[in-house]
Formats: structure tokens, C-alpha cells, sequence
């Protein structure tokens, strides 16, 4: 089986700081990551291929400095690693990266048919959850998305089980299909040491926007309809109120429900019986 | 299992120039590392010398990320409040051929690595070696911490810095003790550079070191720094680790103590912390080096010891260990014999060169301040008490005044003292 995984490097969110009057994202010194959701894609992509055989290629569209993220994530065991970077490209909104990313992976299966995509469910630095599912829509591949397992994967169908905001969802969709994955999906291996040496040594193919017949108005700044009108730091939290249960706990239960009912967090259900208001 | 002619273990100045002259002289080199490429780990105080880095990389200032060419060292000895400095500046030195830059090796060590990895060797990050692996009583290569870890090589270089694991393992080198390890602490404090060059009176792009004395380290062996980067000062504070813990103190506190001198205050004023950083220093000196090498093994930078703290020389050293062992690997790989015999060409060379003359010059200075922690409590005062009276206007004849100076001395070390001290600081120093 052939499985596509599309990742992206990302700051690592965790240490950008937001510049307090410009109020832009602070890039100096950050290191760059893969997208952790990414990570999680590629690790089941991997886990796939060593079960039932076949290859993995992953899929990434950024700068020439992404070539670092690409040979990182080989070191899982992938076996090919394509890098979208051009000029053109830069600026991309999601709509128009699920542009390019889809006309690549539509390259990639003129010469070798795909039978699963794996993308993160969003990437930490935009949080949108779109690339994914708007990769699918241009391929015409069924989406599976938030799946936190794998339950069955055979020759024509794979069965997901995603997460929801009120459950889980068991769901089946005929290959070829692209799935967006959460981090409990599977745990991420430590590379053995001949991958990482295979990794070491690989270089990934680096695809212009003269490799494909993109439609240029259909990318970069021309192709994203997305505007950024402003950006702004959330104010930070005040801190919660505590108060002392110890003298007299009733009395204290009793001021808690009451704030609680002051500030809608809770309400009297209306159709509750003996209920009353 | 994958071999190779030369396994560096380590990849920060040491292990990368080791590396680039094995695979430079045609051997097939890699180089492990732990942290997440060359340099995430690799701390110093931040001055890289040019003549030893020239022969590593000719000329590596033309593209190496460097922070500012150094043109001024001043030297500064604290006392309370009170600070007695000197120094020498030499514009010439911000031209061709330098004497020395600031640099952050977290930057420059990735670029050494980039020059590596030009050169053909394999750079495997991440990746943690936890011992030699033997054939017989013959190192053939080394085991690392991942599956299938193995990797065979004629020559393992063990580069893995001042926590010298593996060279204890490996029965040459012997575990560290608080006496001859220094622990540093640096902070790296954003400021406009052109309040750098103001407050440093630089030209642009120009950069300064301080080194501090005395106060500093609060009477304990060791030293402040403060060196310009092109946007940020760092400021540091070393000591040996044996009285930091006689005396209670921890490096933070020596750090915030050395910050808020006023001479040191005024310098920093205004500018915000970006970085904090901590290291181990191998301060044993000539009598703490340990072996060398071993049939298939050498050791070398930081793990061999190979550190002049006096004149703040150490990444230096490093890479010309590292590259005398990348050329004594090769030659003895190509001619056939590893053995420890054949390995002595190294320590021969390290002999012949100023690492090892320059910590034999050194070699009672350790010992010299460890056995007489008076100097650094009593003479940082006397100095400035002697500085200062001098220095006051105060209508005493100047006769009188030396006179006093020599009285008020006397008081605070005695004839004996002050002749032994002097004749003890001669022999360690000079």
C-alpha cells in the first residue's frame, strides 16, 4: 500500500513569545518542529507500512529551511520525502496550500497510486484544521478526520474511530481516503539508529512551481482569500477566587452554587420535574 | 552493523574539528551528537580565537555567524563597590587577520558542522553513546542508546565534552571531583547595539571583553565576564565547584551579586534577559589530564582537560586537540596500526603544540589558589584601599602618602606573607 503523509514545520509554539506593541509573533531563536500532529500521522503512516508493506512518502509545502523538518521525519523510515518550495508559493492561506498540496499528491499518483493520506488535524501555528480536509475535497477522497484509531484497514476500506465533541464516531470510507489525526492516535517511536543514518544521508526532492501545471492565480497572496484584519495577544487570565471551606463548609457549598447560577456557568433545567426557579 | 573509519563522540568544537580532519584526509567519519544538532548543548562564554580557527576552516570569517571582532580586553579587579581596571584595545583587531570574536556556539558550532558535513561526514543528532564496544581488548566501535545502535568503526575519538562518561567507562579518564570542575552561569541581556558601542565606546559592529576579578566570585577561585554581542551582552560567572559548596553559595546568587555591581550595573542597564545558560568547566589542569589514548581511542577537548581558564582559552584548544586526533586517526588508519603505541603520535603532537605547553606552564596555579584562599579575599582590597589612597587629593605629601600605602599593607598581609604570596604567584603564573 502506498501512504501519503502531508507535514509541516512549524515554530514551536511553545517557546514564540508576542511582541507586546507590535503585537507580532516573536520568530527570533524559536527552533522550528514538525507540526506535533503531523508527527502522529507519519508515525501511523509507518506503522501501516511495517504491518501490511508498501511505502510511505511524505508531503510538505515551505520554505528550503523545511528540508530540515523532511530529513528529521525520515528518520521514522519513510521512503521518500518531497518538499513544495517556490516563491510563488509563499503567502498561502489555507485554501491555496490545499491547493498545492493536492496537485501535488495527484503528481505523486499519476506514478505510484496512494491508497491513504495522513495529515495533523491542524497545525499548531494556525490552528485552523482546514488544509487537511480541503486536500481531500481536490482530491475527491473521502475524509476521515479526528481520529484518534485505526480500527481496520483492508485492500478497499479503512474504519476510523474519531473523536467528537459530545463522543467517539466509528466511520468506514473507501480507499483511496485522507484522515486527519489527533496526538492520541499512537505514541511516536525513537528512531532506530540505521534510520537515522538513512536519514542523515537522504536529501529530499525539492518541486518548483514550474514541476507541476499549477494554476499560479490559484496561489500564493493571489489565490488566498483569507485577510488578516488584526492581530492582537489575548489578555492574560485573572486568577481564579479561592475561598476558605474549612469554617463552615455548607455555607461556603451554598455561596459556590450561587455565584455559579450568577454567572450562567449553570442553570436550573426547565424540564426537570420538581424543579424550580 | 554499519562501519566506519572514525566515530567522533560529540559534536561541539573538539568533536566537529576532529571530524573535518579525519574526513578531509579521506576517511569515512561520524559524528554523534545528543542534543537536537551541533550546539543545542554546547555552551561557552562566548570568545572564539581566530588563529585556531583558521586552521580548522580557512578564512571562516568570511561566512562563519559571527557576533562582533574583539578590539578592547579590559580587565577589572572588584572590591565592594570599589573596581581598579586596565585593559588594551587595538582597533587593528577589527580588520583581517583578528585576534578573537564573540560568538554563540549554538550558531557557530551548527555552521562548524555544516563545514563537516561538506566534508562528508555523517552527523547523527540526538543520539547518545553509551559505550565502546570491544573485541577482545580492542575498541571496534561504539554502542548508542537507540535499536540496532551499533556501529563499528577503526578509531573512536571521544569528544563528549567536560561529562566525561564514557572516558571513565572506558577506563581512561577518572570521574570528576568538585575541585577541579568550575561551574558557570551566564545570562544573554538584549540591548540596542548602539548603546553597546555607546557604553563600550566601540565603533560599529566593533566588540569589547571584560574580565572580572575579585569581588566577582566573592573571594573564590573563579571569574566574571562580559562580553559584547552584536545585539546582547553576556555577562557570566564561573567557580570552582568545591567552594561554592563550602561556601554555600550557588552560582545564581554569584551571578545576581556580580550583576548588581555599580560598575557592572550601569553597563546592563535597561536590557532584558534572553537567555540563561549553565556549564561545567574542566579545571583540573596539566595534573588532571587523563589518558590521552588508548589502541583505537583518543580524547580530546573538554574531556581531556584541555583548558588554560587564566587566559579564557578553551574552544581553542579543542579544536587544535580535535584536529591533531582527526589527522593522527587517519594516518594511523591508513597505515594499518591502531594500536596505543601508534596513538602516542598524539599526545606527542598535543606536547609539541601550546595545549599541552600552556597547561604544563600552568600547572601549579590550581594548587596555588587552592592552598592559599587568603589571596583572593585579602588583595582584591589591599589593591583598591592601595589605588585609592594614591589617587586622593587630600593635601598629603605624596611621600607620606606612599608611606602609608606600604604601612596600611603591611597591616592587611604581612613581610613574610606578601613575599611568599608574590613569590607563589610567580611560580604559578609566570
Amino acid at each position: 500500500m502506498h501512504f501519503v503523509v502531508c507535514l509541516k514545520q512549524v515554530p514551536d509554539t511553545s517557546e514564540v513569545r508576542i511582541d507586546p506593541i507590535t503585537n507580532t509573533l516573536m520568530r527570533e531563536g524559536v527552533p522550528s518542529i514538525i507540526n506535533p500532529y503531523d508527527a502522529h500521522g507519519l508515525e501511523e503512516a509507518i506503522r501501516l507500512k511495517e504491518k501490511v508493506g508498501g511505502k510511505v512518502t511524505i508531503v510538505s509545502m515551505g520554505p528550503p529551511q523545511a528540508k530540515e523538518a523532511l530529513k528529521k521525519a525520515m528518520t521514522f523510515g519513510a521512503d521518500r520525502a518531497i518538499l513544495l518550495s517556490d516563491r510563488a508559493f509563499g503567502g498561502s492561506d489555507s485554501l491555496a496550500t490545499a491547493y498545492i498540496l493536492s496537485s501535488a499528491i495527484q503528481k505523486i499518483q499519476e506514478t505510484d497510486p496512494i491508497d491513504l493520506v495522513f495529515a495533523g488535524k491542524e497545525a499548531i501555528d494556525g490552528d485552523t484544521a482546514q488544509t487537511g480536509p480541503g486536500i481531500a475535497q481536490r482530491l475527491d477522497f473521502p475524509q476521515l478526520t479526528y481520529a484518534i484509531k485505526i480500527q481496520e484497514l483492508t485492500e478497499t476500506t479503512v474504519t476510523v474511530e474519531r473523536k467528537t465533541e459530545s463522543g467517539r464516531q466509528i466511520v468506514q470510507a473507501q480507499l483511496p481516503a485522507l484522515i486527519t489525526v489527533e496526538k492520541e492516535l499512537n505514541d511516536l517511536r525513537y528512531a532506530s539508529l540505521p534510520n537515522m543514518m538513512k536519514a542523515a544521508a537522504y536529501e529530499p526532492e525539492v518541486w518548483d512551481v514550474k514541476s507541476l501545471s499549477f494554476d499560479t492565480k490559484k496561489m500564493g497572496l493571489k489565490g488566498s482569500p483569507t485577510s488578516v484584519s488584526r492581530i492582537f495577544a489575548p489578555p492574560g487570565r485573572s486568577g481564579g477566587e479561592i475561598m476558605d471551606g474549612t469554617k463552615d463548609p455548607a455555607a461556603t457549598v451554598a455561596t459556590v452554587v450561587q455565584k455559579l447560577f450568577q454567572q450562567n456557568i449553570i442553570m436550573v433545567n426547565p424540564l426537570a420535574k420538581g424543579g424550580k426557579s | 552493523m554499519e562501519n566506519f573509519d572514525v566515530i567522533v563522540v560529540g559534536g561541539g568544537p573538539a568533536g566537529l574539528s576532529a571530524a573535518l580532519s579525519a574526513a578531509q584526509a579521506g576517511m569515512k567519519t561520524v559524528v554523534i551528537e545528543r542534543g537536537d544538532y551541533p550546539g543545542t548543548k554546547n555552551v561557552m562564554g562566548g570568545i572564539l580565537y581566530t588563529k585556531a580557527t583558521d586552521l580548522i576552516v580557512p578564512e571562516f570569517w568570511k561566512e562563519a555567524p559571527l557576533e562582533r571582532p574583539i578590539i578592547e580586553q579590559r580587565i577589572a579587579m572588584l572590591s565592594g563597590d570599589e573596581s581598579i581596571l586596565a585593559g588594551y584595545r587595538d582597533p587593528a583587531w577589527a580588520k583581517e587577520p583578528y585576534n578573537a570574536h564573540s560568538v554563540f556556539r549554538v550558531k557557530f558550532d551548527r555552521w562548524l558542522a555544516q563545514q563537516a558535513e561538506k566534508a562528508g561526514v555523517m552527523i547523527i543528532p540526538e543520539t547518545i553513546v553509551e559505550n565502546l564496544l570491544y573485541k577482545g581488548d580492542n575498541v571496534v566501535g561504539v554502542r548508542t542508546g537507540r535499536a540496532e545502535g551499533d556501529l563499528g568503526a577503526k578509531v573512536v575519538i571521544i569528544a563528549e565534552g567536560v561529562n566525561n562518561f564514557l572516558a571513565v567507562k572506558a577506563g581512561l579518564a577518572k570521574p570528576l571531583k568538585p575541585e577541579s570542575v568550575a561551574v558557570t552561569v551566564k545570562e544573554v541581556i538584549a540591548l540596542p547595539k548602539e548603546k553597546i558601542e555607546d557604553r563600550f565606546c566601540l565603533d560599529e559592529g566593533q566588540g569589547a571583553t571584560i574580565e572580572l576579578y575579585g569581588d566577582s566570585t566573592a573571594g573564590m577561585m573563579g571569574v566574571g565576564f562580559i562580553y559584547t554581542n552584536k545585539e546582547s551582552i553576556s555577562i557570566g560567572v564561573g567557580a570552582i565547584l568545591q567552594p561554592l559548596i563550602r561556601n554555600n553559595w550557588t552560582p545564581n546568587d554569584l551571578l545576581e551579586n556580580l550583576k548588581s555591581k555599580p560598575y557592572v550595573k550601569r553597563l546592563l542597564q535597561g536590557g532584558e534577559t534572553k537567555e540563561y545558560l549553565s556549564h561545567l568547566i574542566p579545571e583540573g589542569g596539566y595534573t588532571q589530564v587523563p589518558k590521552l589514548h588508548r589502541q583505537g581511542v583518543l580524547v580530546v577537548g573538554d574531556t581531556a582537560m584541555l583548558m588554560n581558564s587564566l587566559n579564557r582559552e578553551g574552544s581553542n584548544l579543542a579544536m587544535i586537540s580535535g584536529k591533531i586526533a582527526g589527522e593522527v586517526a587517519a594516518q594511523a588508519i591508513k597505515t594499518g596500526d591502531v594500536s596505543d603505541q601508534a596513538m602516542t603520535v598524539y599526545e606527542t603532537r598535543l606536547r609539541d603544540s601550546f595545549v599541552l605547553k600552556d597547561l604544563h606552564h600552568y600547572r601549579h596555579m590550581g594548587k596555588f589558589f587552592e592552598e592559599n584562599t587568603h589571596l583572593l579575599k585579602v588583595y582584591p582590597k589591599l589593591f583598591s584601599q592601595a589605588v585609592k589612597m594614591y589617587l586622593t587629593a587630600d593635601g598629603t605629601p605624596k611621600k607620606q602618602r606612599q608611606k602609608e600605602i606600604i604601612k596600611m599593607a603591611f597591616e592587611k598581609r604581612s613581610k613574610g606573607g606578601l613575599i611568599k604570596d608574590i613569590y607563589g604567584a610567580w611560580r604559578a603564573l609566570l
